[in-house]
């Protein structure tokens, strides 16, 4: 997954405690990750300290960083400073590793975008050593 | 605090118990940061000597969770008598900020799963447009079917002289507000006031005294299936199958026995994936259910008897105002709003982003 190196990122950052880190750790190296259960095979995200189905500890697997649209919404009036240049796309992406994943979507005019879109991850850094995940038409 | 009190006060005097006989009290964990009015802090200001506290906060509809955890205390004989009140004064502590504003007041690190999701800047109303948008995509459903969920409720918030909003609306200026969040529109959000409200539950025996015919709890129930909405399972599909079935199955009711519903109506498109969850319609038709009117004042299931959310009031939590306007109906007092010969009402409550749903089933017959 490309990473663009955005170091002037003025909205609200993720605490990144525990799995949380290691995901936006792998996503500034370019890998987009997901957990998967070596004992039940269960895919989940975001990442948890078990797995959901049946309490094991989970692995991480790469995804492709491939997906479609799930859903999404563009956002016309948000008062936080951080995200006054309006309107921006929201979607949650269907993965075809079998999760679901949110982010924003960028690169599209918000009119065209549209519910089964494919598209694919990049990643923007929010400070040296993490980055969040953003989604892009393929 | 104050709200609290004022409803405590209100529904004490309301149901002529005496304070002294309330031995148990519910409440939320607290309206929200430095509201300093958790349940611990609440029993201590109105002067409760409980026997059995709950602080339950699922969110909004906290308030169905808390009937169904107190029927079974008073049932269990833990206590006798259930005081559970709610305050809020958001509007007044933090301006119309909460559906647009964001909780995100400042660039702080954001814990807990809401990282992944409030840093790409998730305002509320958005969240509960990705449902929306979904719902359109596999059932057609049209902006125009979600307005006519606002202009009926509009319409009894006239008939509510304590209503924010009163004057009519119709399905074109629901259309022509403001897009806040594709595909909701400012009047498909629901308004954003200060208040309260609170409720006495007890025994048979103790009620058989006071000064209302009593309203029974025919049933109860909760389900949760997420809490972020980006863990919603399916985005057209809330907790209310769960619940809903599971409360009326208690009461011995379907939904065609149900006289008026009050449903949790932050947003129309809340209203809609109740309709379906509880089956009033079935699932996908939800749209052309509510444009044949049944949500209306005359309709099969007048809805939001009270204005609702939408236009009457919304402190932030509303479930237990479904609750009062549904005790309301049964006791006869809905006004101009009355529901002719209404007998079942039931109440839905949702919490969180689509994600803590509870049911409550009243009767104004005794249960058999
Ligand atoms: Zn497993």
């Amino acid at each position: 997954m490309r990473v663009v190196r955005d170091l002037e990122w003025q909205g609200p950052v993720p605490a990144g405690e525990g799995e949380y880190g290691e995901f936006f750790a792998a996503a500034a190296e370019g890998r987009l990750l997901i957990q998967q259960c070596p004992q039940c095979g269960h895919r989940q995200h975001y990442p948890r300290a078990l797995c959901t189905a049946c309490a094991a500890v989970p692995e991480w697997i790469e995804a492709s960083g491939t997906g479609t649209v799930y859903t999404y919404t563009i956002v016309r009036q948000y008062g936080v400073p951080a995200f006054a240049e309006l309107p921006y796309v929201l979607a949650m992406v269907d993965l075809p590793e079998g999760v679901r994943m949110f982010g924003g979507l960028t690169g599209v005019d918000p009119e065209a975008v549209e519910i089964g879109m494919p598209v694919s991850a990049y990643a923007r850094t929010y400070d040296d050593d993490h980055a969040m995940v953003f989604w892009e038409p393929a | 605090m104050q709200h609290h009190a004022l409803a405590a006060r209100r529904a004490i005097a309301d149901c002529g118990i005496a304070k002294s006989a309330i031995d148990g009290y519910v409440s939320t964990s607290g309206g929200g940061p430095g509201a300093g009015d958790d349940a611990v802090s609440m029993a201590e200001y109105l002067g409760v000597n409980h026997r059995y506290i709950d602080g339950t906060m699922v969110g909004g509809s906290s308030f169905e969770f808390h009937v169904q955890h107190a029927a079974a205390a008073i049932r269990e004989g833990l206590c006798d008598t259930v005081l559970v009140t709610y305050g809020s004064d958001q509007l007044t502590r933090m301006g119309r900020v909460l559906g647009t504003g964001g909780f995100q007041r400042d660039a702080q690190p954001v814990a807990g799963a809401m990282q992944m999701a409030t840093p790409y800047g998730l305002p509320l109303v958005g969240a509960y447009a990705l449902a929306a948008h979904r719902h359109m995509h596999e059932f057609g459903t049209t902006s125009k079917q979600l307005a006519e969920i606002a202009v009926g409720i509009r319409e009894f918030a006239g008939l509510n002289p304590d209503a924010r909003y009163g004057d009519p609306i119709t399905v074109e200026d629901v259309l022509n507000s403001r897009m806040i969040a594709d595909p909701l529109h400012k009047l498909d959000c629901c308004v954003i006031t200060d208040g309260g409200g609170a409720l006495v539950m007890t025994t048979e025996e103790i009620a058989r005294d006071l000064r209302h015919v009593p309203v029974y709890v025919l049933g109860a129930a909760g389900t949760q299936t997420h809490w972020n909405i980006h863990q919603m399972p399916d985005f057209t599909e809330m907790g209310a199958t769960v619940c809903g079935p599971e409360a009326m199955g208690q009461a011995g009711v379907t939904p065609a026995d149900i006289d008026t519903a009050q449903l949790y109506d932050s947003f129309t498109i809340t209203v809609l994936l109740m309709l379906e969850g509880l089956g009033f319609c079935g699932k996908g038709e939800g749209g052309s259910y509510v444009q044949e009117g049944h949500l209306r004042r005359g309709g099969s299931m007048p809805t939001n008897t009270d204005g609702g959310g939408l236009s009457s009031n919304h402190p932030g939590m509303r479930g237990i105002f479904l609750l009062i306007e549904a005790v309301r109906q049964l006791r006869g007092h809905g006004g101009e709003a009355q529901v002719p010969d209404a007998e079942v009402a039931l109440a839905c409550g949702s919490g969180g982003w689509l994600s803590a749903i509870g049911t409550v089933v009243l009767g104004k017959d005794r249960p058999s």
